[in-house]
């Protein structure tokens, strides 16, 4: 029977790799990620699962591990966040492009500096290139749901691309909501068995995993990986759908809210969606049409989904937790670039929120809005919510 | 890696999906300098056999039970010169591969 349990978004999403009983998992501890793999460190001491757990010395060593053991044909995963993900950083690359599906929950934290360990997505941002599927979650039941989703994606033939799983730090992480949690079997059932194309350990059929590929077909191996990512794109609705038959729970590449007629619409990623869902809702009360739109999926990236959600609208306002310095900011110019092909192209707005993990308040989520309706917004201003002035 | 014509062919990130394929890899398409063996000089003591980092050089042990160097392998033979350096007897010659063009 499903089981609601009160439990923190790590513990909701050490759940999910319970349930998923990875054959490894190689780990460091870094705040906020730390409960996620305390938790499953638990389950793995009290023989709840099978999973072997690899402690190493830094997530330099944990991206490596976790290479090596998918590379060995075992589903694997991690969990990092923020500098942890960035001391990573050259070995995220490599899982990509050896197309090994390992499944990463990260906990958005600040990357620093100065010293930050509070939630923004900076940390995601920075690997946005890497060649990895990057979902985001708004709260726990999120960050269990796409866990299992994401395992069943990146494991796809025509996909074979690894995953991450962003929750914000601390808001999502550390804080204790109800979350819905299917039954072990169906879990089971649903990411089935991993059956690797080309495992390591099959030594009837040696293979050679991760040679020196210079100039005669590097270039060729990075458009598969373009491939993979468009093939995820195809595969997403159908995870969904059937993730969908197994839980009641619908996704898609967008979350729209009250959007059939919104003309002002805020575009918003993770836990402060569901701030700017209230604040939707009171300004609904005094007859502003206004909607939000939260991606779930951020790369792929849902262009065309975008494009046809956001055409013809009155006002889009972009908002980012990060920055990137001396650029536009990193949803704000994605966006931006959607809409290039739009007939009938809305106003669009930039605001910056959240840094470092600078609370985010209903009152200034409404000032984009505000904004909009006084047909004040600029498209090469980019703005902040909640900056000391 | 055996030759493909496009990515849609090859197997996926670079992996090689059968053993020994090292033996496909003519690494003699490297050799600006070709090696030429002087026979009569030659004490076949084999140490440019030893020497050599390419496993380049042909040899045998004869049935007197003598070893006599053979010639080279340019399939495989890069052109390093370690055994031209290492023969005690210089029996072998660096010559720049422009030499032998048609
Ligand atoms: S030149 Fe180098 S590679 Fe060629 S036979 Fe001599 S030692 Fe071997
Ligand atoms: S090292 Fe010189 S002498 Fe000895 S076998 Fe080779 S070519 Fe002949």
């Amino acid at each position: 029977m499903p089981t609601r349990l009160a439990v923190t978004g790590a513990a909701a999403v050490a759940h999910a790799m319970r349930q998923i009983n990875p054959d490894v998992v190689a780990a460091y501890p870094i705040t906020p990620q730390t409960p996620i793999v305390e938790y499953f460190a638990g389950f793995v001491a009290d023989g709840i699962v099978d999973t072997v757990m690899v402690p190493v010395e830094s997530e330099h060593s944990a991206m490596s591990a976790v290479v090596g053991s998918a590379a060995a044909g075992a589903r694997t995963m991690t969990a990092t966040a923020a500098n942890g993900l960035a001391l990573m950083f050259e070995v995220v690359y490599i899982a990509a492009s050896m197309r090994l599906p390992i499944v990463m929950p990260i906990v958005n934290r600040a990357l620093s500096g100065p010293i930050n360990i509070h939630g923004d997505h900076s940390d995601a941002y920075s690997v946005r290139d890497a060649g990895w599927i990057q979902l985001f979650c708004e709260n726990s039941q999120e960050a269990y749901d796409m866990t299992i989703i994401a395992t069943k994606l990146a494991e796809r033939e025509e996909v074979l691309t690894p995953a991450m799983v962003n929750l914000d730090g601390f808001i999502t992480s550390h804080g204790v909501e109800g979350v819905d949690l299917l039954d072990d079997e169906v879990v089971r059932d649903f990411v089935g068995i991993w059956e690797p194309k080309y495992p390591l350990l099959d030594v009837d059929n040696p293979i050679t995993h991760g040679p020196l590929d210079l100039f005669d077909y590097y270039f060729e191996h990075h458009r598969q990986q373009q491939e993979g990512l468009k093939n995820a794109y195809k595969a997403l609705p159908e995870v969904f759908a059937e993730y969908e038959k197994i839980s009641g729970r619908k996704y898609d590449f967008l979350d729209l809210y009250r959007m059939e007629d919104a003309e002002y619409v805020m575009i918003v990623m993770n836990s402060a969606a569901s701030t700017a869902k209230y604040v939707v809702d009171e300004l609904r009360e005094q007859g502003i049409k206004a909607g939000l739109v939260k991606p779930w999926v951020f790369t792929p990236f849902p262009k065309k989904e975008l494009l046809e959600a956001l055409e013809g609208r009155k006002a889009i306002m972009v908002l980012d937790r990060a920055m990137s310095f001396g650029k536009e900011a990193p949803l704000y110019s994605l966006i931006k670039s959607a809409l290039y092909e739009a007939k009938d192209r809305p106003m669009i707005g930039s605001y910056v929120y959240g840094l470092g993990g600078r609370d985010v308040t209903p009152t200034m989520l409404k000032v984009p809005f505000e904004d909009a309706l006084k047909g004040d917004l600029d498209p090469n201003e980019e703005r902040y919510l909640g900056l000391k002035e | 890696m055996p030759k493909y014509d496009s990515w849609k062919d090859m197997p996926i990130a670079g992996v090689i999906d059968k053993p020994a394929t090292a033996r496909e890899y003519n690494t003699g398409t490297w050799r600006i300098m070709r090696p030429i063996i002087n026979k009569d000089a030659c004490i076949n003591c084999m140490q440019c056999w030893l020497y050599c980092p390419d496993m380049a050089i042909n040899g045998r042990v004869k049935e007197d039970g003598k070893t006599e160097m053979l010639g080279f392998d340019y399939n495989y033979c890069k052109g390093c010169g370690t055994c031209a350096e290492i023969c005690p007897v210089n029996a072998i010659e660096m010559k720049p591969e422009t030499e032998f063009l048609k």
